[in-house]
């Protein structure tokens, strides 16, 4: 699978959309399948806040728990409800349905490009 | 890491893999909720071959086993099974195994892989009073196959002459599957009708590939993750979660496998006499949650509003056929238990309620 060349990626294994000022995350393909499938997602609230490599939620598969690492600092706006009832969307769809939240930024820090990420997993 | 037999038909599946006990093994191969459902609703295949096959042979082998095991071997018919454990004199429990009766003077009992050495050390000890006994780990020359789930007779009939309906629960027979020298069981650790089928390793997968053709879209490879939440919702044990040295019989809720009632000496007999007498410290319980958060391995679990903890989780997941958490801990007899109590779990610094049922979470419908 190919990792989208319009995104930009951290080495904890999330993807970012940048949209204007606000940026969608999501974790990628290659978290999603080492996780298993993915029984539940734990989000922030909207409006709860966002660090830059700092822990803004978990997401579990029946033999393990990971913790959510946000790949930019800001305010979420919308969280994506449907994981709550669906969050097998995250293992078939990670970078479409399967995204997490939508975050207002003011800054973009530094993040890895889809060719550095490859390298990071090997692709 | 070793691998079994079936390795590269796990390859050609697309297998994830995970060390278990040494051994690097098929975890899913696809989605293991799909794979968990598939033994609950139709049928499942298992590779199991990581596990310990070892034969115990001659005149004395039922009295030998009735000194080695915590139940007599000798009570088996032939032709049956029977779970039992091999503890320490002290009462530690080294591993729970099945003891199949394959003739009068003839058992095999299968361990667990990662207790192979120490179960095969602790019988060898044990032998030095008995004669004309042959005791022979053929672990190697096993490959041992799970077919799993309820349409699991419908698949297998039509690959043998032995008529599958006369082979009841806990019973072994031999017979020949799609050609092959084996023996099948009707055993097995999901919580569901099924079989599971000692295949000479050299045959292993022209059998695995014969099963998973026979069975079609009926049957589905499953992993050991599958394997531990069936077996976590049917309410057993796993070596190594719900059973150590450290843990007693009792504590387990496996003390009527122990059976201290008769006269002949066996190894931990004194001090499991002593223990059947008392109220355990501690006692396997299990625990039904609400939501989607699971309680997991090494978790605390607290009376309400309590800042001591009264144990901890040793298994525990979100149950794909409940929908539900469930969870086994290890909780202290001083503490209050009974059923139908409500207590928290830390689940990762948020306490959440569970609430203590009777075992198991999951019991199939005859």
């Amino acid at each position: 699978m190919a990792n989208p060349t319009n995104l930009k990626y951290t080495k904890e294994h999330e993807w970012v959309l940048i949209e204007g000022d606000t940026a969608i995350v999501g974790i990628t393909q290659f978290a999603a399948d080492a996780l298993g499938e993915i029984v539940f997602v734990d989000l922030p609230k909207v409006g709860a806040k966002t660090e830059y490599m700092k822990i803004f939620g978990e997401v579990e598969s029946t033999k393990s728990v990971s913790e959510l690492y946000s790949p930019i600092s800001g305010e979420v706006t919308e969280v994506n409800a449907n994981l709550a009832g669906s969050p097998e969307s995250v293992n078939s769809d990670p970078f479409g349905t399967g995204w997490l939240i939508k975050v207002k930024f003011s800054e973009i820090p530094e993040l890895m490009s889809s060719t550095e990420y490859d390298a990071l997993v090997g692709e | 890491m070793k691998q079994t037999v079936l390795y590269p038909e796990h390859v050609a599946l697309g297998a994830s893999f995970t060390d278990f006990g040494g051994w690097d093994m098929p975890v899913r191969y696809g989605s293991d909720l799909a794979e968990h459902h598939a033994v609950r609703n139709s049928a499942g295949l298992f590779d199991i071959s990581h596990m310990a096959e070892i034969r115990v042979t001659g005149a004395q082998a039922a009295a030998f086993l009735d000194y080695a095991l915590v139940n007599p071997s000798s009570e088996i018919a032939i032709s049956k099974a029977k779970y039992s454990l091999i503890c320490n004199p002290d009462g530690g429990v080294i591993d729970d195994l099945i003891v199949y009766r394959l003739g009068e003077e003839e058992f095999l009992i299968v361990a667990n892989a990662g207790n192979r050495h120490n179960v095969v050390v602790a019988l060898k000890q044990r032998e030095a009073n008995f004669d004309n006994l042959v005791f022979t780990d053929e672990s190697d020359d096993w490959a041992l196959i799970a077919l799993q789930g309820p349409k699991s007779e419908a698949i297998l009939q039509p690959l043998t002459e032995v008529a599958l309906y006369e082979v009841r629960y806990y019973s072994i027979t031999a017979g020949v599957v799609g050609g092959i020298d084996v023996l099948i069981g009707r055993t097995g650790y999901t919580g569901e009708d099924g079989f599971e089928i000692f295949t000479p390793a050299d045959k292993a997968r022209e059998m695995w590939q014969t099963l998973l053709t026979a069975g079609g879209t009926d049957l589905t490879a499953c992993g050991l993750a599958s394997r531990d939440t069936l077996r976590l919702e049917a309410g057993m044990p796993l070596y190594g979660q719900e059973l150590d040295l450290e843990h007693t019989p009792y504590e387990a809720g496996l003390g009527k496998v122990v059976r201290v009632d008769r006269e002949a000496d066996f190894v931990g007999k004194s001090a499991l006499t002593a223990l059947s007498q008392q109220e355990p410290e501690r006692k396997l319980i299990s625990l039904q949650g609400e939501g989607k958060r699971a309680a997991r391995h090494g978790y605390e679990i607290f009376n309400l509003g309590s800042d001591s903890p009264i144990g901890e989780v040793t298994s525990g997941a979100l149950s794909p056929t409940l929908g539900y958490p469930v969870a086994m801990a290890y909780l202290k007899t001083s503490a209050n238990i009974e059923v139908g109590t409500v207590v928290e779990a830390d689940i990762r610094g948020t306490r959440t309620p569970f609430t203590i049922i009777s075992a198991p979470f999951y019991k199939r419908k005859k």
